[in-house]
């Protein structure tokens, strides 16, 4: 019953979304107020039907209900209840409802926290929102209906792949969803707006907290997916730029050039077409995202099992999405008026400059990573792009952004001084050419490019800090006016310190994980002893254990630096029962310099020894600890600029009442 | 500044990095592309090539070998020819008999040298350019997924 009910739920919500997307936008047309009212409750309606949905689904998954299908192939009674849960997520389909479960929830919120919008517009944004959702009800409800039965039910299921097995991996997709289906409300106001015609600074004060809602959870959705590969795949990798990994890059890169452009329509009404330009752009990389994983059609280490139809049939709505956007755009898009163009050397030219090199390092990785398709369409060889073309294409790019990262927050909006900015970033030029130089000689065999990560790292960090003393005018003013400053400093430009503090941070990181990393692969007897860097690991054997739903073999190693104190590391690899599938628990332990990381593989009958890999990776933890001061960063801003676009918009509304 | 140039600067700084990227776009492609083939390319193919491809396939049933130093050598098949693999390392956890497979490495005089071995996520998964690879070696028998 409970599957009829969720699949009935489902196809209400069509119904609804093709109310919404109708009747709201018709009304707002015609300024017929009782229609565009409807938006709202249809919006809230809305979400209502998906939530009961995904319950119905949640609860066929705890009963491990055996007679639908989806449950069959990705649970099992004796998985524990988290992944259970886990796995309604961790599937194709149950993937696309929580989709519409977002979508549904965004567009509730606009609803909800909107009401201080013009209620025209509000009703447009909706409509948008709506059209979205129709599209992916369709396509749950014509291609992946999680809700199918079977009609021999089973005695029990196949088990979730039990490298989703993993509590990192239950929060992954949505965190990463939050992000994707929350770049939809930047791309809904964006349309809204051409349809209207109008795009204002009120607009992007409305615009930017919603992106930056999304920015933060696709950047801790990325993050904890590369944490989930580093520590689960056993490669002691975190970044291999494989496709899936890409899909979710681009998105990223287009949102934080939107989240910069929108701040120059605010404040100098000013690149208001990009801006609308980038949010179609942002939200249509996210569809191109979820094609890429969802359809399969490129080989990546993430790839789940797959169906062509569905690839055609998200490929024709991803045309339609951006086909129609862009179409809108080149009709509606010339009467979006700016005030004149601004001088090159300024905030905004630096804002400009920085949205530029974004934008075109999305589109290298756009062409890297869809190439290898193009090539096969056209003459059918078949070819693959690894991480070497990105990395060769990527870092000379960040090169210059990131130098301009550190002059940029010291120009003046509409003319800035290059000289006195440059005069002002004297000692942060000294500090970078000091670290530079102890880097260099440190690592003189070590690769250039290590060198050049750490001093642009040093080099941002350092400006970013200089910006912030000289914005509370430290040893300039007396300290206790200073320290008073820091308390009337907008919490927006608080973010913008933590936001690059944290990439000066992740930069180091990346750097240092990528440029002294140091491998080592060997066999190993029990008592076998190897140096991998500063440390001496002694293989100490193995135990063999029983868990919930696998079989475990824990390998014990010892590691010691020095005289230091001894640290126990224990590698494991997992053999599920139900599917005979292995994984790689690799043991790490995280120092401030570095993570030591061990991997035990397959043990060889004929001499007992163990093959075993071990890593140190430099600097990794401040890879983790730079995204989360991003993330905080990000926090800071959302919190200001909520409260800033409900009183502008109050203030703007108030004197006509609706 | 003028209007005018103010422009020109704008065309000139895009212009620069337009060109910076489709150079290094240019330069990349010709370094860093890695071709696919399957068992029987390699073999009808008059020369072997010289440079990192990739090589994808089945993992022969029964052929999985291991030396004391811990080499692993096994067969790669599209069910018509097969080559042989070296690899020294950790294989991935997916990795078994009659698993499809994609390796990338060098090949030297008819013998594959692997420097990573690549299985997926999901044990009935095959990777499209094996299926491609077998299907166009006339061995589908569409029992696999």
């Amino acid at each position: 019953m409970t599957a009829e009910l969720g699949h009935f739920m489902l196809i209400m919500a069509l119904f609804v979304s093709l109310f919404q997307a109708s009747v709201p936008l018709y009304g707002a047309q015609k300024n017929i107020l009782p229609l565009i009212k409807t938006a709202s409750s249809a919006a809230i309606c809305q979400l209502f039907l998906v939530t009961a949905a995904f319950l119905c689904l949640i609860h066929l998954y705890v009963t491990s209900d055996f007679s639908v299908l989806n449950v069959v192939q990705n649970s099992h009674t004796d998985k524990p209840l988290i992944y259970k849960i886990s796995g309604v997520w961790g599937n194709h389909e149950g993937s696309l409802l929580l989709w519409v479960l977002i979508l549904a929830l965004f567009g509730s919120a606009v609803s909800i926290f909107g009401n201080n919008l013009p209620a025209s517009f509000q009703a447009r944004v909706l409509s948008v929102q709506a059209m979205i959702a129709v599209g992916f009800y369709l396509f749950i409800l014509l291609t992946s209906n999680p809700f199918q039965r079977v009609l021999a039910p089973p005695e029990n299921g196949n088990d979730l792949n039990p490298l989703l097995q993993d509590l990192g991996l239950a929060i992954h997709p949505p965190m990463l969803y939050l992000g994707y289906v929350g770049f939809s409300i930047a791309f809904s106001f964006a349309i809204a707006a051409l349809i209207e015609g109008k795009v204002d600074s009120a607009w992007a004060r409305w615009v930017r907290p919603w992106t930056i809602a999304a920015w933060i959870f696709l950047t801790g959705g990325i993050a904890l997916g590369s944490w989930w590969a580093y520590y689960e795949l056993g490669w002691g990798g975190w970044w291999f730029w494989d496709p899936v990994e890409n899909a979710s890059f681009m998105p990223w890169l287009a949102g934080t050039a939107l989240l910069h452009s929108a701040i120059v329509v605010e404040k100098r009404n000013s690149l208001k077409g990009w801006t609308v330009l980038l949010a179609i752009i942002t939200f249509s990389m996210s569809l191109l995202g979820t094609f890429i994983v969802r359809s399969g059609v490129l080989t990546s280490v993430h790839a789940f099992a797959t169906d062509p139809t569905r690839g055609v049939f998200i490929l024709s709505l991803l045309i339609i999405v951006i086909g129609g956007s862009l179409t809108l755009f080149a009709w509606r898009g010339p009467k979006l008026k700016n005030v004149g163009l601004f001088q090159p050397i300024s905030r905004e030219g630096a804002l400009l400059f920085n949205n530029l090199i974004l934008f075109t390092a999305m589109a290298t990785i756009l062409l890297g990573t869809l190439y290898p398709l193009l090539l096969d369409v056209i003459n059918g060889s078949k070819i693959s792009v690894g991480p070497p073309f990105f990395n060769s294409v990527f870092i000379p790019l960040m090169i210059p952004m990131i130098i301009a990262m550190g002059i940029g927050p010291f120009l003046n909006w509409k003319r800035g001084d290059l000289i006195s900015a440059l005069a002002r970033l004297r000692i942060v030029f000294y500090i970078s050419l000091i670290t530079a130089a102890a880097i260099w000689t440190v690592y003189v065999e070590g690769p250039f490019l290590g060198v050049v990560g750490i001093t642009l790292a040093a080099w941002l960090g350092a400006a970013t800090i200089a910006e912030f003393v000289n914005k509370i005018q430290l040893f300039k003013a007396p300290l206790g006016k200073a320290l008073q400053r820091i308390l009337i400093i907008p919490r927006s430009a608080w973010g913008m310190t933590f936001g690059h503090l944290g990439l000066a941070i992740a930069i180091a990181g990346i750097t240092g994980a990528g440029a002294w990393k140091i491998e080592s692969i060997q066999s190993m007897k029990p008592e076998d002893t190897v140096n991998v860097g500063e440390y001496k690991y002694t293989f100490k054997g193995v135990k063999f254990k029983e868990g919930p739903n696998y079989i475990t073999t824990i390998a014990k190693f010892i590691a010691q630096k020095g005289t230091n104190s001894k640290i126990e590391l224990y590698a494991e690899k997992r053999k599920y029962n139900v599917s005979g599938t292995q994984t790689t628990e690799a043991a790490i332990h995280t120092t401030f310099a570095g993570d030591l990381y061990v991997v035990i593989g397959d043990s060889n009958e004929k001499n007992g020894t163990y093959v075993t890999r071990i890593y140190f990776n430099p600097l990794v933890a401040w890879m983790w600890a730079g995204t989360i001061v991003m993330m905080f960063g990000g926090l800071l801003s959302l919190s200001d600029l909520n409260r800033r676009s409900r009183t502008s918009y109050n203030k703007r509304i108030l004197p006509v009442s609706i | 500044m003028k209007r005018k140039h103010k422009r020109l600067t704008f065309v000139f700084v895009a212009l620069i990095l337009l060109t910076l990227a489709t150079s290094l776009v240019l330069i990349a492609f010709e370094d860093n592309i890695v071709f696919f083939y399957s068992p029987t390319e390699i073999l009808t193919k008059t020369e072997e090539p010289t440079q990192r491809i990739r090589l994808g396939g089945l993992v022969k049933d029964g052929s999985i070998k291991k030396s004391s130093s811990n080499e692993i050598t096994f067969l790669v098949t599209d069910n018509k020819n097969t080559i042989e693999v070296k690899f020294y390392g950790i294989l991935p956890d997916l990795f078994r008999e009659g698993q499809g497979i994609v390796a990338e490495g060098k090949l030297n005089n008819g013998t594959f040298f692997a420097e990573e071995v690549l299985a997926k996520h999901d044990e009935n998964y095959m990777p499209p350019e094996v299926a491609a690879a077998i299907k166009k070696s006339g061995q589908w028998q569409g029992q696999l997924k």
